[in-house]
């Protein structure tokens, strides 16, 4: 085992665990803060992806750029999608069963579908910097990675920030804890989650884009960032925005390193063995609630 | 009386197809309702736990491949009794091996059980959620460990080779769908038993209210556990005969999405407060499924349960014996006598008022 | 002297930064008839959350007939007898008012008898339980064809059902007309005559006063009155609580 090897396997966990913190920030507000149970949230993602994918081919546009511009479109779909969620479950005051049942329901559909429009085969984007390596000394830093890695922790950054100063942010935080209190200081709380439940799946499509260029997407690999996703927010204890980057870099490296040394078949049981460990021994989270 | 009437109708309907079947001389009837009938199963397992208790098991498939594959193990070692066993036990194994097919049932039912145990001990004292996402959790690890388990055949997967001809009925394939039978007979019963019992009271109580069912002395943790290792343990069984039915198998097919999905969608589009709701779903869209396959293509297939299943969640929770019981309820008794309408969902544990 | 059924010693519980429960003794004799009352948001439902093991005190412990219950789950608490109404009621929605009583009487009464009680025994108990509240004519209905005041009747009938030594009644009769309260009243001074030691939560003076022993007042987390209801009543404190000083 080289040294060169081990610190180029922590950079790589290092930066796709920025990544990984783009694709959760979406969880952390509609189950940290929202209390929704949303494991549609890598079907977003990857829809993402493929409208990348298709805006790339058709007119050559770089696909973060593109999910900037489709920003919109995503946040409206997430309104939409939680009055369907809120008309069928929250106000009836159904069990969580059936809201479960339901994004699972859109999950698989989401993944047929695209199956049923691109097939299994792999896409890919072209994009300027994906050939691009950063070397120093014996360090590599691949732009592919690097980028992603740049643009994910801005957006959690500017999420922080928004949830933090802004007084809708704010009201989002505080939607969780009291509504009440909320109906009294003349905030609609159902407006409130709309919002929030909106912005979590507007940040699907810029992951949907830095994913895209980090890897090569097929339908099923959203089913793979399910337990990524889970297991870094839970880990990184549910409402906290740093917390999430700080577990998502952990998870990151750890499986950089296992699949490094022990081999990339065994890469899927890091993630979803970290959940499994975490939930039953530490559910609060690494830094607590 | 009611239970008698039960096991008597299974049976004979259960009879009256295959005696159909056999009578057209087409293997395919077989194969098509073999397929059918495990999904009796694993709807009515699911069922126990999502439907009776509340909680929602992602990882079907999880339970389901641990009985496959044990099938598989314990075929593998058959095949290589000088290989893994010294000299003096050999001759023993030798008498054991390789296990009948009731035997594997029972064997994989036990592994899936412990497994559901298992999983339930770890995450169970959790809310609900956290219980539905780490069955999604553990159908991964499983599916890693096996597809790194060269024993099994690791991915390259792992044929089968199942004797052709089984004394008195002929064809094996016929034995295998008499098999799936009485074990879609066994769920059933189970899940019946269940719900008339003071367990299906208990898990009642959970799923309307778990605070509030502590605060009236349910042993709430303990009674979720015996619902996942019934569960676990079910699937697992109908998990157990499929290497032998699909005569290949490999991980991609044993995990598959398919029967976390079906799982779910069955008992939800039937209805999850009887026994009857899983039956009706798996019935439905078991041949609806086969039909499909068929006729337009197996993706789209999916397509199609899963529209089904956002669809039935969203307009009609309570699933198709949810409507035919607001049907019922208008109807029963104008005199103050049972009608044949009450008395049909008496019989199905339909009861207006109850659970 | 008899001896202490229940004694709460120094339980505090905080909820993240708000302290809900500051240093809270409590102590409850066997047979005695205690009310306990407060303001809204004065902690009184948290701490019988905590008594109960719905919740879990941060500080401080729960010792119940001799022993400390403190690490048992809620269902065992109600094993040991104790048994609590919601301030809430939380009806289990798909079962029918009998079926609701009949879950203590399933799942706890056999502790406390020694043996499980046959069929005949539990539909009569449950009938004769839904009689004592008034709720004989509604036994097959379920929770949602209730009117409010029906469902805190069941609540307090299936608190009853669980066959307790040490009942608390959190605020059963809200909503509830003059005779109905009397009515409450009544059935909870026969039930503790028959040995069972109340804690009566409520809002309605008429009923704290005729029905206590004893008088605990709650503020803002802390205890600040605790003895014979005519003097508490007239402590200055209790006083500046509800009327503000």
């Amino acid at each position: 085992m080289s040294i060169e090897l081990l610190i180029n396997a922590i950079i790589a966990g290092l930066l796709i665990g920025g990544f990984y913190a783009a694709v959760t920030v979406g969880v952390s507000i509609s189950f940290g803060i929202l209390d929704i149970v949303n494991i549609a949230h890598p079907a977003f993602i990857i829809l993402g992806s493929y409208i990348a994918y298709i805006v790339n081919q058709t007119f050559g546009l770089d696909p973060i750029l593109t999910a900037i511009l489709v920003l919109p479109a995503f946040y409206a779909l997430g309104a939409a999608v939680y009055q369907v969620y809120y008309a069928s479950f929250e106000k009836r005051g159904q069990d969580a069963l059936r809201g479960l049942a339901f994004f699972f329901g859109l999950l698989f559909v989401t993944e047929v579908m695209l199956i049923l429009v691109f097939g299994v085969d792999y896409r890919y984007v072209q994009a300027a910097y994906i050939e691009y390596t950063w070397h120093i000394g014996f360090m590599d830093l691949p732009f592919r990675m690097v980028i992603p890695c740049v643009m994910s922790l801005l957006m959690v950054g500017l999420l922080q920030l928004y949830l933090s100063r802004t007084f809708t942010g704010r009201a989002i935080m505080a939607v969780s804890q009291d509504q009440l209190a909320l109906q009294l200081m003349a905030a609609d709380p159902i407006k409130i989650k709309r919002i929030a439940f909106a912005i979590s799946i507007a940040t699907a499509s810029l992951a949907g884009a830095l994913l895209i260029v980090i890897q090569p997407v097929e339908p099923s690999v959203g089913r793979e960032y399910i337990g990524r996703v889970f297991a870094i927010c839970v880990l990184g204890g549910l409402q906290s925005l740093p917390g999430t980057v700080i577990a998502a870099m952990l998870l990151g490296v750890v499986e950089s390193l296992t699949a490094t040394f022990s081999g990339p078949s065994w890469a899927p049981a890091v993630s979803f063995s970290f959940l499994l460990l975490t939930l039953a021994f530490r559910p609060a989270g690494l830094l607590g609630r | 009386m009611r239970a008698f009437l039960f096991y008597v109708v299974s049976i004979l309907v259960g009879g009256l197809f295959f005696a159909f079947a056999r009578w057209l001389g087409n293997d395919y009837l077989f194969f098509a309702g073999y397929t059918v009938l495990q999904f009796i199963v694993l709807a009515t397992a699911w069922n126990i736990l999502g439907g009776y208790c509340g909680y929602v098991n992602f990882g079907s498939a999880a339970f389901f491949a641990v009985g496959a594959y044990a099938s598989v193990a314990m075929h593998k070692l058959a095949a290589g009794v000088d290989r893994y066993f010294p000299e003096s036990v050999a001759g023993l194994a030798k008498l054991i091996l390789p296990l009948n097919i009731p035997t594997l049932i029972i064997l994989g039912g036990i592994m899936s059980g412990l497994v559901g145990l298992g999983t339930g001990y770890l995450t169970l004292r959790l809310r609900g959620a956290f219980f539905a996402i780490a069955t999604l959790a553990l159908a991964v690890v499983l599916q890693t460990l096996i597809i790194n388990w060269d024993f099994v055949g690791g991915s390259r997967g792992a044929y089968i080779i199942r004797p052709s001809e089984v004394p008195i009925l002929g064809s094996y394939i016929q034995y295998l769908f008499l098999v799936m039978l009485v074990l879609s007979v066994v769920a059933l019963a189970t899940a019946r038993i269940i719900e008339q019992s003071r367990l299906g009271y208990g898990f009642a109580t959970i799923r309307d209210d778990e605070i509030a069912a502590e605060a009236c002395g349910v042993p709430t943790l303990r009674l979720k556990l015996i619902a996942t290792t019934i569960s676990g343990a079910l699937m697992g069984m109908a998990g157990a005969p499929f290497p032998y039915y699909i005569g290949y198998l490999e991980p991609s097919s044993a995990f598959g999405l398919a029967y976390a999905v079906n799982s779910i969608a069955m008992p939800m589009i039937g209805g999850t407060t009887s026994w009857v709701g899983p039956l009706v779903g798996a019935l439905l869209l078991g041949t609806l499924q086969q039909v499909a396959t068929v006729t337009i293509s197996s993706a789209v297939n999916l397509l199609i349960v899963g529209l089904l299943l956002v669809g039935f969640v969203i307009v009609a929770p309570k699933g198709i014996i949810g409507l035919v019981q607001d049907f019922m309820r208008e109807r029963t008794s104008d005199k103050g006598q049972p009608t044949w309408r009450s008395r049909l969902a008496i019989f199905a544990n339909m009861r207006p008022g109850a659970r | 002297m008899a001896e202490l059924l229940l004694h709460v010693d120094n339980l505090s519980k905080r909820f993240g930064g708000f302290v809900a429960l500051d240093g809270i003794n409590l102590s409850v004799q066997a047979g005695e008839r205690v009310g306990l009352i407060g303001p809204n948001g004065s902690g009184k439902s948290t701490l019988v959350n905590c008594m109960c093991g719905t919740l879990r005190n941060e500080t401080g412990t729960v010792r119940f007939d001799g022993r400390i219950v403190d690490g048992l789950a809620a269902n065992q608490r109600t094993h040991r007898g104790m048994a609590r109404s919601f301030q809430l009621p939380r009806p289990f929605h798909t079962l029918s008012v009998a079926e609701n009583l009949r879950i203590p009487l399933l799942f706890t009464a056999h502790s406390r008898s020694g043996r499980h009680l046959t069929r005949e025994e539990t539909e009569s108990r449950c009938h004769e339980l839904a009689g004592l509240v008034g709720l004989a004519a509604k036994a097959n209905k379920l929770p949602r064809d209730l009117t409010q005041v029906e469902m805190r009747k069941l609540e307090l009938a299936r608190a009853m059902a669980a066959d307790p030594k040490l009942l608390i009644a959190d605020e059963a009769m809200a909503g509830l007309s003059q005779s109905e309260v009397t009515d409450i009243v009544d059935l909870l001074i026969k039930l503790n005559e028959r040995g069972v030691t109340i804690i009566l939560i409520e809002h309605i003076m008429r009923a704290v006063m005729s029905f206590s022993q004893r008088l605990v007042v709650l503020v803002s987390g802390k205890k600040i009155a605790d003895g014979a209801p005519d003097q508490v009543v007239n402590t200055r404190e209790v006083i500046g609580a509800y009327l503000g000083e």
